[in-house]
């Protein structure tokens, strides 16, 4: 038996080293707090009090017991001083006390106000000193609009496949080329601002923007697992949702930039671009619905008016809630309470009024029409659907209509404002069929009048030319439109409307028939249209209609209703997910992403007349965005100036055009023949080598030859003679 | 350019081959016959039947006297291409996956599978083209097991003894067959199984396709990449156009996916590029399947593609082929 030793088995003495490696056990203040506010009581109370303590602090989850509690005592008086400190068992305790019990409501007269310890030491040791902060160096910032001054003017696009983001230039095919390669890592995916000033990345830890020539990070946004942004129109606040509540961890940062306590649990937050700094937090899901019936969320969940002043958020059958901005409190304070509300939206600026309020700053002026809200109800209590028109901030009703039959509704903006179509999904009495009913608001004029256009079949897709009055609308009367599934392409039928301002009412000005068409794009310059076969596996044409195509130059009262309409080129583009055109309308971009389906991922680009430009096939290719312009600068007159001198101008370009094709196709030439000298060289060499191989042999060709003698008969005349005697 | 179809084959394609004189297109199929047919109208001359196993390779004389085919139920044989006749037949312990005569039809060689713990060998055979062909000797010439990667397609190249083998890492090589030593290799030739390998008229360069969706062009001599296609699907064959500075190239989709996938979707259409530009030309559509092997006729006046959807397609090139400049008038040498 061995004896018992402090040794270990080996004999060797570890305590040395024991010691060293001990772990030293915090021995801070931190699980200290100082309690404010406690009743003044005499010694007598005490132990009474001390229970009561410690039950109230039992309630909101922490427990204490008495002997934790050490109360002051002012030994003169003979009362306590109004204060104790509480030890917690841990850190993590003290933390919960300190979040839960401070500002607790002890009883009618008393309320706890809770600090630590090592705070109440820290400012008591604070130096009181002022020190002058330093004033930082000003640093010039580059400018964020510098690709408008490319002499060229070209336009830029992004392109994200796999890993690797792109930005591109995009103009002639010689000036072609790849402006930036960024370095981005883990994100999601990219989007451009609404005036491309800036490009933003999803990561998990929140939002970047990057911008300017060197594309240098411009301002982030933390909010991690962020899944979804919104800018608004002018470009100054930013709206980002993640599906994750928000969680602020102990010990995060603190500040203007970042989420404080309050804001845990919301999953909705809006950012000043500008400063970076957090304006609010919403919470996505409505207070008051049940958390199963979880319908597709909406978004954009917060709907900006195009001046930035105001954001609404609607409440389904609630109400609508404007907030103010910057200060994001609530306009008036108080909610739009509308019965039933389904959806709404805010009437967009037209460029005049965008002018407008461009001169006239900061103050508003008389001529600046009113934000206007569009909304719809549905029927409610023996009350009509109707279609209300109200005017922002004055909260004054425009105009309303009622509606009969309704089903859905949906509203489509003018890009100008000029215009409100509603599209009206209406049933009849027996609910068995739906048709369609377009409800025009004409908005630049007294008292709004509205014009209606019916149809028969259902309205699958509706836009508005931007710039102009006329429209175009994807139907159907596919007897497969209700239920999609996989491999069915919808017939549908394409047809233009115009407003004819004689007698002031829309008319069609042509119908496509039998088309698969599903989505309409406009050129954002108005006159050129691009219908597109999208998310279908067996159809992906492309068509590129002319709406102004006039060959000779007729005074426009003089043509033909509808007959200016042109097909200028069809395309096809296999696997096609989305189809945008370039802010200056002359190109269109096309791309298959990866996202959708995993066949013939790429892009291509178009010109207006359906040319293909540019395809690039590429796995696992996701994104392709062009960049936005903002609006131009030049006044109206300046414009009507340019476009009066339109064929100096064009002149130029044509010179540089001309130029330009000699050059390219000079380059080609000299590359091919430069490719076919090398080849050539190199077959002259090795056709070289191998007749001297069959000389050096003796077995040649010549060995082979055989000599063949051939004759031929010919009969060239045949005569007979008959000798007479 | 209205395509004849051959449909003598109950299953896909493996190999087809035009004889020297491009008279006659023999195609070989999983269905264990070889076919022979009139390359100008695709009656088809006759069967060669004897096979028991997927026929893999065949390749034909310069005098189209003899005709060489390797099978999965592990023989080599020789055929009199006149009568039909099987002539000689070897055994192997494996598949034999590809064979090739030489230049003047003397000698064979022949890659057999690496399989059943048995090495990838390779085998050259003399023919002894005297008397009616049936005397022939038993053991190989040569033989020896290249080490590594395992070869998948070979051809003698213009140097006697010396060949270039495609291997299935992808590797190009040249060997000396009577030692069966490497003399040189190009290691990243492709990157995916070499599928094909087709010499040029002179045996001076020959074009390999490959799984990794390339074609490349190598010079035989030094084996240096003279030219390479990059195109967006798996290819299967590869072969040079005679007299025209194209190459076309077949392929599609791997054969397992194929009935997933629609014919848009699996690219199976023969490709032209421009030898020398590496640019596509144009496509021609027909199969319903990948295309396992192209041949073109010796004088470029035609072309064959044989597919997994077991259909021979002979196409005979229109008039505006041979007129076609589509680069301009450039001199290419053959």
């Amino acid at each position: 038996m061995p004896e018992p030793t402090h040794l270990n088995d080996d004999g060797i003495d570890y305590s040395d080293i024991e010691a060293k490696y001990q772990v030293q056990y915090d021995e801070g203040f931190d699980n200290i707090l100082v309690v404010d506010g406690v009743p003044i009581i005499d010694k007598s109370k005490l132990e009474k009090l001390l229970t009561k303590v410690c039950k109230e602090f039992g309630k909101k989850g922490v427990s204490i017991k008495p002997d934790d509690i050490h109360m002051p005592w002012d030994n003169a008086s003979g009362k306590s001083k109004g204060f104790m400190f509480v030890e917690f068992r841990s850190v993590d305790d003290a933390n919960l006390a300190l979040a839960t019990i401070h500002n607790h409501p002890f009883d009618a007269k008393h309320t706890f106000k809770l600090n630590r310890f090592s705070d109440v030491e820290r400012y008591s040791e604070l130096d009181e000193t002022y020190v002058e902060p330093e004033e930082e160096e000003y640093a010039p910032r580059e400018h964020l609009r510098a690709w408008l001054t490319d002499p060229h003017g070209r336009d830029q696009y992004v392109t994200y496949r796999g890993d690797e983001v792109l930005i591109h230039w995009h103009g002639k095919p010689s000036k072609c080329e790849v402006a930036h390669k960024p370095d981005w890592k883990d994100f999601l995916y990219v989007a451009w601002s609404p005036l491309g000033t800036y490009v933003s990345t999803l990561h998990r830890q929140g939002v970047r923007l990057w911008g300017g020539s060197s594309w240098k990070p411009q301002q982030r946004f933390a909010h991690p697992l962020v899944k979804l942004i919104d800018f608004s129109p002018c470009e100054q606040y930013l709206v980002t949702w993640s599906n994750e509540p928000i969680v602020v961890p102990e010990g995060a940062l603190q500040g203007p930039q970042y989420f404080s306590p309050d804001d845990e649990g919301n999953n909705i937050a809006v950012w000043d671009i500008k400063s970076g700094d957090l304006l609010r937090t919403f919470s996505s899901s409505n207070d008051g619905e049940p958390a199963s019936a979880k319908k597709q969320m909406q978004w954009p969940i917060l709907k900006w008016s195009p001046d930035d002043k105001y954001v609404a958020r609607l409440t389904p059958g609630e109400m609508i809630s404007v907030y103010e901005l910057p200060s994001m409190y609530l306009e008036g304070k108080k909610s739009l309470k509308i019965k039933g509300v389904q959806d709404f939206e805010w009437c967009p600026m037209g460029d005049k009024e965008k002018e407008e309020a461009a001169v006239n700053g900061a103050k508003p002026s008389k001529k600046v029409r009113d934000n206007i809200l569009t909304y719809w109800t549905p029927e409610v209590d023996n009350q009509p659907a109707r279609v209300t028109l109200l005017s922002f901030p004055g909260r004054s009703i425009l105009r309303q209509k009622n509606l009969f039959n309704v089903t859905g509704c949906k509203l489509y903006w003018q890009n100008q404002g000029d215009f409100l179509c509603v599209k009206v999904d209406r049933h009849t009495k027996t609910r068995k069929s739906i048709f369609c009913n377009l409800e025009i608001f004409r908005m630049r004029e007294k008292d709004f009048p509205v014009e209606v256009v019916e149809l028969k079949d259902t309205v699958m897709e509706f836009a508005w030319e931007p710039k102009g009055d006329r429209f175009a609308i994807v139907s159907s009367s596919d007897p497969n439109l209700g239920n999609p599934g996989p491999g069915i392409t919808i017939k549908t039928d394409v047809s233009f409307y115009q407003l004819d301002r004689a007698k002031n009412d829309f008319r069609l000005l042509r119908t496509l028939p039998s088309r698969t068409s599903n989505s309409i794009r406009w050129s954002p310059r108005g006159r050129h249209v691009v219908l597109a076969t999208v998310g279908s596996s067996t159809k992906s044409e492309l068509e590129f209609w002319d709406l102004d195509f006039h060959t000779d130059e007729r005074k426009e009262g003089q043509t033909e209703w509808g007959s200016g309409i042109q097909l200028l080129g069809t395309g096809d583009h296999y696997g096609v997910t989305d189809v945008e055109w370039d802010p200056s309308g002359r190109y269109l971009g096309t791309s298959a992403s990866a996202w959708t389906h995993t066949l013939e991922n790429g892009y291509a680009i178009w010109d207006f007349r359906g040319q293909e430009l540019v395809k690039q096939i590429q796995d696992r290719f996701k994104q392709f965005l062009w960049r936005p312009r903002p609006p131009t600068l030049l006044s109206k007159e300046q414009q009507k100036q340019i476009r009066r001198n339109l064929r100096e101008y064009s002149r130029a370009f044509d010179e540089e055009d001309a130029a330009d094709a000699s050059n390219v196709s000079a380059e080609l030439i000299a590359m091919r023949k430069r490719l076919v000298d090398e080849w050539n060289a190199w077959r002259t060499l090795r056709k070289k080598e191998i007749g001297l191989d069959r000389e050096g042999s003796p077995s040649g060709k010549d060995d082979d030859k055989e000599e063949i003698e051939v004759w031929i008969d010919e009969v060239i005349e045949q005569t007979e003679e008959v000798l007479l005697d | 350019m209205r395509p004849i179809l051959l449909q003598g084959h109950e299953r896909s394609l493996t190999q087809i081959k035009f004889n020297s004189d491009g008279d006659l297109l023999f195609s070989c199929s999983k269905d264990h016959v070889i076919n022979v047919w009139y390359s100008h109208n695709g009656e088809r001359l006759g069967t060669y039947d004897g096979h028991n196993g997927t026929v893999w390779t065949t390749d034909v004389d310069p005098q189209s006297r003899f005709m060489i085919s390797g099978a999965a139920d592990n023989t080599l044989k020789l055929w009199a291409v006149q009568s039909g006749k099987c002539l000689y037949t070897w055994e192997f312990p494996t598949a034999v996956k590809r064979v090739a005569f030489n230049d003047k039809g003397t000698q064979v060689v022949c890659i057999t599978e690496q399989r059943m713990g048995h090495q990838c060998a390779i085998r050259v055979f003399d023919i002894n083209q005297e008397g009616d062909g049936t005397k022939q000797s038993k053991e190989p010439r040569y033989m020896f097991n290249p080490i590594g990667s395992k070869a998948t397609v070979c051809a003698f190249t213009l140097s006697p003894d010396i060949i270039i083998t495609g291997h299935e890492s992808g590797k190009v090589a040249l060997f000396d067959v009577r030692t069966g030593d490497e003399i040189e290799s190009n290691e990243r030739a492709h990157s995916e199984v070499v599928t094909d390998l087709q010499l040029s008229k002179d045996r001076t360069y020959c074009i390999t396709s490959s799984k990794d969706k390339a074609a490349r062009i190598h010079d035989t001599k030094n084996l240096m990449v003279i030219k390479t296609f990059n195109t967006e699907t798996p290819l299967n064959s590869a072969a040079l156009a005679p007299n025209r500075p194209y190459v076309l190239l077949g392929g599609g989709q791997e054969a397992m996916s194929v009935t997933t996938t629609s014919l848009r979707q699996g690219k199976f259409e023969t490709r032209f590029w421009h030898k020398v530009f590496e640019e596509e030309i144009g496509r021609v559509k027909g199969h319903f399947g990948p295309i396992n092997t192209i041949a073109v006729h010796p004088d470029g006046t035609s072309y064959a593609s044989g597919g997994e959807d077991g259909f021979v397609r002979v196409h005979h090139f229109d008039e505006s082929y041979f007129r076609a400049k589509p680069y301009g008038d450039l001199e290419i040498i053959d």
